[in-house]
């Protein structure tokens, strides 16, 4: 089983079980980590926006530009931001680490 | 103006039901009170009426309507005001609710952000995920700033009339206004995290003109930290990387795109799930207050789905006990459009 490691909000670590073909905002949603997903994994809400750990960044598909505009909105932006929406599991990403961004 | 036309802002402003959010269950509701013969009034915290649909994803198809195979979230809203516009329904948009409270003769009163006082017996609230709401910077101590020297709209050009303004973001809003007050301010600072822009070309191709002719700055980076004294901004700090920049400016705008929260809803004594949706039973959608109903995403019930086709099922429920404590003296007719010549007359059909 592919498992990802994630950070609150408040900074608690915890190790969740991935599963295949899910969008990692619903995974962070459905383990009820403070991702809203409001509109439903279409990139046009920004309520799923996490900083992936710098050594995982390269390793995830690219954003498209759909994914890009809307972060251009967020605050608290980093080079390695992503919409969680945009991310969908699969073995490959089996350790993925990474940290839910402020709200 | 003759004291007639004047209408006080304070004024109490009556009507049958109180709907909260004019989005599309909001305004199904409309239809469903107004075959049953009550006026309903619409408040919203943006300035038209389809809530998400229009905010959020106004070009993007949605397949799950009923009869619709396919419908963009525009022009549902479209169709949703047209099927409610014989019951004339009355909007106050760009108004937010502050506060829900019962009165001693029973009905409800609701105060607006814009100091409106609104009256009816029954209350829907049909407020989605909450209220849209500017996105703050993620820095410490904004408060002082906000409304003072630091804005996230523009609600008055003559704030920004002779400053050094400081304006963030890279979407539409952030170029408008960018190339919008360049020629009321005395230095205009553009700060991106990218030199991409989201805006249509025309704007972005205008701002970097004005870039070139040196008539304002394009810093790359973001805000880091503010400075100054008692409110008033003396200067704005960006970070690149590991570099930062400190930008003298007394004024500092930002675009980060609205965010969605619950807002003063949680201060109305009402049950809540999980301290973001409204509890209510399945028989009336109404909440643990009687006479105040929720219907919509906003809601909870054991099974609940966050659809808009939930939510129309929803407002039609509530909508026959809103009629009984709206006309406690009336017998509620069931009747259908396909033949009711009543309701035909409602609908202006007949």
């Amino acid at each position: 089983m592919a498992h990802f490691h994630v950070t609150s909000r408040a900074g608690e670590a915890q190790t969740l079980e991935g599963v295949d073909g899910w969008r990692l905002m619903e995974l962070l949603r459905d383990h009820k980590m403070g991702i809203e997903g409001i509109c439903g994994g279409q990139a046009d809400c920004a309520s799923c926006h996490i900083h992936v750990d710098p050594a995982w960044a390269g390793r995830l598909p690219e954003p498209r530009e759909e994914e890009e505009d809307k972060l251009d909105e967020l605050p608290s932006v980093t080079e390695t931001s992503r919409l969680s929406c945009q991310i969908i599991w699969g073995e490959e990403l089996d350790g993925l680490t990474l940290t839910v961004a402020p709200d | 103006m003759s004291p007639a036309e004047f209408v006080s802002p304070l004024a109490t402003q009556e009507t049958d039901v109180l709907i909260i959010g004019a989005g599309p269950v909001g305004l199904f509701a409309v239809f469903e009170l107004g075959l049953l013969g009550l006026k309903a009034r619409l408040i919203d915290t943006l300035d038209r009426p389809g809530g998400q649909c229009a905010e959020l994803y106004p070009e993007k198809p949605i397949y799950d309507i009923p009869g619709l195979p396919s419908v963009s979230g525009q022009e549902l809203t479209d169709r949703l005001m047209q099927q409610a516009a014989p019951f004339e329904p009355d909007f106050r948009f760009s108004q937010r609710v502050e506060h829900l409270s019962k009165r001693p003769d029973g009905r409800f009163q609701i105060v607006t952000d814009a100091g409106e006082v609104h009256v009816a017996p029954v209350v829907f609230i049909a407020a989605g995920a909450g209220s849209f709401t500017p996105r703050k910077p993620k820095i410490d101590g904004l408060a002082p700033y906000e409304g003072k020297s630091l804005f996230y709209a523009v609600r008055s050009r003559a704030d920004f009339e002779g400053r050094d303004l400081v304006i963030t973001g890279g979407g539409d809003s952030a170029l408008d206004w960018t190339l919008d007050l360049l020629p009321d301010v005395n230095s205009l600072t553009l700060v991106h995290r990218r030199d991409k822009f989201r805006a249509a070309p025309h704007s972005v191709a205008a701002m970097e003109q004005v870039v070139a002719d040196g008539r304002m700055n394009f810093v790359l980076g973001e805000l880091d930290s503010l400075t100054g004294e008692n409110g008033e901004l003396t200067a704005v700090t960006i970070r690149n990387k590991d570099e930062t920049t400190a930008i003298p400016a007394d004024r500092l705008l930002t675009f980060f795109g609205l965010n969605i929260e619950l807002g003063p809803i949680a201060e109305w004594s009402l049950d809540l799930e999980d301290g973001k949706q409204i509890r209510v039973d399945t028989e009336k959608f109404q909440t643990s207050t009687p006479g105040i109903f929720a219907i919509g995403d906003i809601n909870w019930y054991p099974g609940k789905l966050k659809l808009i086709l939930s939510g129309f099922h929803e407002g039609a429920l509530a909508a026959q006990e809103a009629f009984r404590i709206a006309r406690p003296d009336e017998k509620l007719r069931f009747q259908y459009t396909t033949s009711s010549s009543e309701l035909q007359k409602r609908l202006k059909v007949a």
